[in-house]
């Protein structure tokens, strides 16, 4: 298991450094840094083994985190536990930076303590761990007998996301469908490869300890009800049925239940969480469709046009459009013409950035740009990295639609039609990608 | 007045020397003064100096880390020192916020000390802080133990979590401190506050220290047995670190069944952590069972993995992991209990079902429905894997490398998700570049390849070197794209940028080897670019392309000779490619490149340090001379295809892998006792057998099989020089097959025997005598005849520069017939030999007195006694048609192999045409291998007269000879015997000859002529007196002409 754990700032100071097995020694830490923080050549791989000794790394920001062990451990294991540790850090004092470290340092040994027990990762939900590792510290003789044991049981309990009595006056809820289309595209307007992957992320504020129910245009469960409903039915609502490749969900759905029914029932941590990842990759709206035109002219001129289409219902808007076109290295000079929004050649970034704040569907915009390239004796070619392009668009890329979010809390007083539910679809670029 | 002071140090030996010693601790009954170490190195001297100056040291050492130093300090000397203390000190100014992590002021550690004895509970804590914090940054402060430890009695629960933090930490370098923390810790185990009984008995567990485990096992047994589950979890894990210290005691204390009974304990996190704890001490005693995995157990686990955290699904899936199901029925229950974990959150649980069912699926038969479900239910959760974090893609892209081996049916259809983007960090590329090649099959080959010459114009070099690799690897697999993926290669290497070029080399040489004769017509692009390449690898393949064709290549020879200029400088790869393709060469065009064959020879083993070369340029000298057909047979043999999956895993190590799925074992695609210390987790897992199905399983055992059985075809890897060796220069075993004696020859292959072969044994000779005798050549007879065939030409114009004239139309004996027609099918052969300006010719007369024509004419030579041979294939227009005669001058040389024969000047020839075999012997007169350099110095024909024994001289008559001693010297000199000196005694006139032949034999003569008498006396002295009765045919075939 993990046997020990450090954190370094980008100098590969050592900030933090817990040790949980006697193999690990003093010396791994600078053995970290000086083969990987300090190595000469980028290190190509998040897993080194240095004298039999394996580390792995995850940077946020410019700080390391590292895990050290000599054992054969569950590598995934590691990796999820530092994006955990991660999740947890920022969750108690925000940004993971060199200062909140340092701010914090008594505070993450307290939890490095709590969540990783002879390298063995326990209990890691904030939500749990909130209740009694506190900033303010010193709640231990304040707590109550009761208390105590109510801690100890979410700690460990089959239910450890979510702790007992919670109460609110209002039980409102608020599911965002949070979806990122990437798609790569040959210049010629082939589809190479698409596909969707989308969040669903619940903030709930409910009273006591609700069973909820989700469901979705899941074309299983829709194919379903429609041989066992109405058949006429059935023609209908597969049209609106999306397939979905594959889908994860938080610890708290009930995963057999699911296997067999493919039902999504849990009982929701408090606040917010993410429900469920999914990825489709079947008939996915693809907002935005890139079309470019490229032209050498002689050995130091390019000529590029880029012309961009929405493709999806005129009512709604896109926001946040940006066109990323790169450029050459040589580039010394470009002059750009667009329609509609701003157009700038940022030549720190080797890119022509094309932004433009709102566009409806079914629209067409266009921007010309013409390159002057320095005399180069590099025999290479300009690789034509592709261009990308971001967005937001107010729908699912996907299609997905929530069809319902049924709360039953039977000890309390308070119904289903007493949630207030909010549900709101955002579909973000993720890597969108056209060749050119 | 004296001082009491106490000096602790760890370590070393010399306070002196000692960096890290630099703890030094006052103490007067309350601690006085504390000197942080890290003072100049000039007051340490000083300290030094002073200590030296001590009026007594008592050295007492209780233990091997800690030495307790009594100094009895007179007080000037103590006044003094703690002056010379002060000037070093400095005082901290009042800390901000990160305070704690301020480099350490000089005196610091005194402060703390103060401050940790404070009264007051904030400043404690504060000062504890700030121990903890330089305890983090690498300082010791283990000076402060028992101050430390004074505070861990407190009700604060932060407060008393640092300091256990500090214990954890320093304990072991103090066990006899850390004694005092054991009260406390068996007092907390028995605190009302679960908290704290857990905290207490969680870092018990991590203080390593004997005495401390000893008081552990009565609090760890009652928190076994805790009424709180989180003071259980805490107790179940607290049994694995007990374990790591003390094994035994663990036995023998009984922890490890109170363990077992936890995996039945009500709560789901309990159990995983029982699960984990037993898992790691099985791991230490493989043949324990202490796992005892049965149906109830697995029943108990399957159930706990609904409930507990995602962690503890880990570990109880990696537990399950290691059970095997009695029978096909279990294995499918188990799997599809499992199968729900394909759709968490946490990567980790998905990748350890995943090693679940992969290994449980083994055992069910494969015309299952239920087979199909589970094959079908793998593949999107993998898929799903590749959008996390880049961290976990590349583990999973690892794994995903492994079960795209064991079954490639899961994920053939998403070459898609494969594909690489653009910004991927370059450890996921090369990733996916990897699984996209085992994918590539003809469906989707077309797309595979434009996105491969796509990523060939990245920028990462490593990446696009692999990319071209990976076209390569394409075209080996699919034999359908090679035409497609060799053009797409070609137009890489116009792009002319250098590691592409390279790269493509490389892997067009694999292609050449899996498509013999198909692709050769690109040849010539890649000879145009042999200058760019400057890397061992693509030179090596470069010159393997050239050598291997050298016969379609008509500048072979003089691009090897090219390389050959810098050969020394050359890496060991290249140098021994490019032996071996030299010899190649010389094996197709032994005329031109005897001199670029002997070169490299010497080269490889004369002036190389290299034994690898060197070995291997004696294996081909001694073959070269020795049995020039084996040699052919050997160098030039068939190679055997490469096979198409060039790198997969050997499939048992496979197969291990599997087991370890999501590991850093199938992250490395190695077992873990290639990077695991001691036994732990290194026993070697495997699958297990289909159990009642095997005949359903048999087709995929029999192909696993045959993978196993067929593993030579593998491309070398770099630097792999006896793989290289093997593969492409030795790998039939068949050429150890019949070699031809001298009765029977064989005739295979022996129109393009010969050239050059003397001269390597020669060379061998002159140049390193110990290797010669090891070849066994008559050693009378081959005394070195290195430089004669090549330099005789030379020689003419030399001696036409002495202007001794070369008398045109030397002697030609007249033809004899060597070969009745009536012996040979009809084939008819007369011939004689003559040397002409240097060159031995057979001068031949081929009659065809049979019905037939006759074609695929061929000759060879028997071993004999000056090693002559053909130099060259022998020219006949054929086909020769009946009753066509056609005279035939073929060229030898005296390099070929060496025999002595009876009598010496016996040459048997072995002549072919498409009828059959036909062997004849002839005999050549011996001038023909009078070298025309046989003149000798008059001073050394003297000396060499003299020393040669009396016993050597042979004496003959020459009868009926008309000439006077002028003319007879002239005739003479036609054929290369040169007259050295002349005299005249009583009317005799003497002439003194010498001769060499073309071995190095000089023959000396003394001819008496005396006019008026047709008598001559030859008289004839040589070191090898078998040659004279030879020599004087010569004499009295030249005279009498």
């Amino acid at each position: 298991m993990i046997g020990g754990l450090f954190i370094y700032n980008h100098k590969g100071e050592v900030l933090i450094s817990r040790v949980y097995r006697d193999d690990i020694g003093r010396n791994a830490v600078d053995a970290f840094r000086v083969n990987v923080i300090h190595a000469r050549q980028q290190v190509r791989s998040p897993v080194t083994n240095i004298a039999r000794t394996s580390f792995f790394h995850v940077k946020r920001s410019n700080i390391w985190l590292a895990a050290v062990t000599k054992q054969n451990v569950n590598a995934a294991m590691v990796f999820e536990f530092l994006y955990k540790m991660c999740d947890v850090m920022t969750a108690y004092f925000g940004k993971i930076s060199e200062e909140n470290i340092k701010n914090n340092f008594v505070l993450i040994y307290e939890l490095l303590d709590e969540i990783l027990d002879f390298g063995y990762p326990q209990n890691s939900e904030t939500g749990a761990l909130k209740t009694f590792i506190t900033q303010q510290g010193i709640k231990g003789q304040l707590q109550t007998k009761e208390e105590q044991s109510q801690i100890t049981s979410q700690v460990t309990g089959q239910i450890g996301w979510r702790r007992e009595g919670i109460k609110y006056r209002r039980n409102e809820l608020f599911l965002d469908v949070l979806e990122s289309v990437n798609l790569l595209m040959s210049p010629q307007g082939q589809v190479l490869s698409a596909h969707v992957s989308g969040r669903v992320v619940m903030k709930s504020y409910l009273s006591g300890m609700p069973e909820c129910k989700f469901g979705m245009n899941d074309k299983i469960v829709i194919d379903k009800q429609g041989k066992g409903g109405a058949s006429d039915d059935a023609g209908k609502s597969g049209k609106q049925s999306i397939a979905i490749d594959d889908c994860t969900f938080h610890q708290c759905v009930r995963l057999s239940k699911f296997d067999s029914e493919r039902s999504i029932s849990f009982i929701p941590p408090d606040g917010e969480y993410e429900l469920m990842r999914y990825r489709t990759t079947k008939d996915i709206i693809l907002p935005f469709r890139v079309i470019p035109l490229v032209r050498e002219v002689g050995r130091t001129k390019l000529e590029v046009k880029v012309v961009i289409k929405s493709n999806f219902k005129p009512s709604l808007l896109a926001q946040k459009i940006e066109v990323r076109i790169p450029t050459p290295l040589n580039t010394s000079g470009v002059q750009v013409i667009c329609m509609k929004g701003k157009a700038k050649y940022k030549a720190s970034e080797n890119a022509i950035v094309w932004k433009i704040k709102r566009m409806a569907g079914m629209k067409e915009s266009q921007i010309s740009a013409e390159i002057e390239l320095l005399p180069t004796n590099d025999k290479k070619k300009w690789a034509r990295p592709p261009i990308s392009m971001n967005f937001e668009v107010p729908f699912a890329p996907s299609g997905l639609k929530v069809r319902y979010l049924k709360v039953f809390e039977s000890k309390l007083n308070y119904s289903d039609h007493d949630v207030i539910k909010w549900v709101r679809y955002i579909g973000r670029s993720g890597i969108y990608e056209t060749r050119c | 007045m004296y001082c009491f002071t106490e000096v602790l140090y760890h370590g070393k030996n010399h306070l002196i020397s000692c960096n890290s010693a630099e703890k030094i601790m006052f103490s007067q009954h309350n601690p006085l003064f504390s000197v942080d170490g890290s003072l100049s190195s000039r007051s340490q001297e000083f300290l030094c100096i002073f200590l030296c100056a001590c009026t007594s040291i008592i050295c007492c050492s209780s233990d091997c880390h800690c030495v307790t130093f009594f100094l009895n300090l007179h007080q000037h000397s103590f006044y003094y020192f703690f002056y010379c203390l002060q000037e070093n000190r400095q005082f901290g100014s009042k800390m901000t916020d990160s305070k704690y992590f301020t480099t350490t002021k000089k005196g610091e550690i005194f402060e703390l000390k103060a401050e940790l004895n404070s009264d007051k509970k904030e400043k404690k804590k504060e000062a504890v802080k700030k121990v903890i914090a330089s305890m983090t940054v690498g300082k010791d402060v283990s000076a402060l133990f028992p101050d430390v430890v004074n505070c861990m009695q407190t009700d604060n629960l932060e407060l008393k979590k640092l300091v256990y933090l500090y214990l954890m930490n320093y304990a072991k370098s103090q066990p006899d401190m850390a004694i005092m923390a054991v009260n406390t810790f068996v007092k907390d185990c028995e605190d009302p506050n679960p908290l704290i009984r857990a905290l207490a008995v969680r870092t018990m567990g991590c203080i390593r220290v004997d005495k401390i485990t000893e008081y552990l096992c009565e609090p760890l047994r009652k928190c076994l047995k805790d009424e709180d589950p989180y003071v259980r979890k805490t107790a179940a894990v607290c049994v694995a670190k007990l374990h790591d210290i003390n094994a035994q005691l663990v036995e023998d204390q009984g922890f490890l069944d109170t363990l077992k009974d936890l995996i039945s304990d009500s709560n789901p996190m309990v159990v995983a952590n029982a699960v984990a704890a037993l898992s790691e001490i099985a791991e230490s005693h493989p043949n324990s069972n202490l796992m005892d995995l049965n149906p109830q157990t697995m029943n108990k686990l399957l159930t706990a993995l609904n409930e507990c955290t995602e962690w503890g699904q880990i570990f109880i899936l990696d537990c399950l992991a290691n059970y095997t199901p009695r029978d096909d029925r279990e294995s499918q229950s188990i799997c599809e209990r499992v199968t729900p974990r394909l759709s968490h959150a946490n990567s980790a649980v998905v990748l350890s079902a995943v090693k679940v069912l992969m290994k449980f699926m083994e055992m069910l038969p494969k015309d299952l429905d239920y087979y199909g479900t589970l094959l079908k239910k793998l593949a999107p959760p993998l898929v799903t894997l590749l959008s996390a974090e880049p961290e976990l893609q590349y583990v999973a892209l690892r794994n995903i490398n492994l079960i795209v081996q064991r079954r490639p049916e899961i994920l053939k259809h998403e070459m898609k998700v494969f594909y690489v983007k653009y910004n991927d960090p370059i450890y996921v590329k090369l990733e996916k570049l990897d699984i996209m090649i085992r994918l590539a099959s003809q469906a989707n080959i077309a797309q595979v390849l434009a996105e491969l010459k796509e990523y060939a114009t990245e920028v990462d070099v490593d990446f696009v070197r692999k990319a071209v690799r990976a076209i390569g690897r394409c075209a080996i697999k699919v034999e359908q794209s090679a035409e497609r993926c060799v053009s797409t290669l070609l137009d890489l290497i116009q792009t002319k940028v250098n590691y592409v070029v390279q790269e493509a080399i490389v892997v067009i040489k694999d292609i050449f080897r899996k498509y013999p004769n198909k692709y050769e017509s690109v040849i010539a692009t890649l000879c145009e670019n042999l200058d760019s390449l400057d890397e061992p690898e693509a030179r090596a393949a470069m010159i393997w392309i050239v050598g291997e064709y050298a016969e379609r290549i008509d500048n072979a020879d003089e691009l090897l000779e090219s390389f050959l200029e810098g050969f020394h400088d050359e890496s060991t790869q290249v140098q021994l490619q490019l032996l071996t393709a030299i010899v190649k060469l010389f094996l197709k065009k032994p005329t031109e490149t005897q001199e670029l064959v002997q070169q490299v020879l010497s080269l490889a083993t004369q002036d190389s340090d290299n034994p690898d070369l060197r070995d291997r340029g004696y294996i081909y000298w001694r073959l070269l001379s020795t049995d020039p057909v084996a040699a052919k047979e050997v160098v030039l043999a068939e190679k055997p295809l490469i096979s198409e999956e060039t790198d997969l895993i050997e499939p048992t190590l496979l197969e291990e892998l599997i087991c370890h799925i999501g590991t850093l074992a199938s992250v490395y695609h190695k077992p873990p006792s290639a990077f695991v210390e001691g036994n732990h987790g290194v026993q070697h897992k495997g699958l297990p057998g289909s159990a009642g199905s095997a005949e359903s399983e048999s087709p995929d055992a029999v192909s696993a099989g045959a993978a196993t059985e067929a593993p030579a075809a593998v491309i070398p890897s770099q630097g792999d020089l006896l793989g290289d060796l093997l593969n492409l220069d030795l790998t039939p075993p068949a050429t150890t097959g019949p070699l031809p004696h001298s009765g029977g020859m064989q005739m295979g292959a022996m129109d393009l025997l010969g050239g050059g072969l003397d001269s390597l044994l020669g060379g061998d000779l002159g140049g390193s005598p110990a290797m010669g005798a090891g070849f066994g050549a008559p050693p009378a007879a081959m005394p070195p005849a290195f430089s004669a065939p090549v330099s005789g030409s030379l020689y003419d114009l030399f001696d036409l520069d002495n202007g001794v004239g070369m008398p045109l139309g030397s002697f030609c004996p007249p033809k004899t017939v060597w070969l009745p027609a009536m012996k040979a099918k009809g084939l008819e052969i007369s011939g004689t030999f003559v040397r002409h300006a240097g060159v031995i010719q057979m001068e031949m007369t081929i009659t065809n007195k049979a019905m037939s024509v006759m074609t695929g004419f061929a000759i060879q030579f028997n071993r004999n006694s000056f090693g002559l041979a053909p130099a060259g294939p022998i020219q006949v227009p054929s086909p020769l048609s009946p009753n066509q005669n056609i005279e035939v001058s073929l060229p030898l040389n005296t390099v070929g192999p060496v025999m002595k024969m009876e009598p010496l000047n016996n040459l048997q020839v072995a002549f072919k045409n498409n009828i059959d075999v036909f062997y004849f012997s002839c005999q050549y007169p011996i001038s023909v291998l009078f070298a025309e350099d046989g003149k000798m110095e008059r001073q050394v024909f003297l000396a060499t007269w003299k020393d040669i024994p009396n016993e050597n001289e042979s004496q003959f008559q020459i009868k009926d000879c008309h000439l006077n001693s002028d003319a007879a010297s002239n005739k003479l000199q036609s054929i290369n015997i040169f007259t050295i000196a002349e005299r005249t005694v009583d009317g005799q006139d003497m002439l003194y000859q010498s001769m060499k032949l073309t071995n190095g034999i000089w023959a000396l003569a003394e001819l008496k002529v005396q006019a008026g008498n047709p008598n001559y006396t030859v008289s004839l002295k040589c070191r090898a007196p078998e040659v004279s009765q030879c020599v004087f045919q010569s004499y009295e075939a030249v005279l009498k002409n």
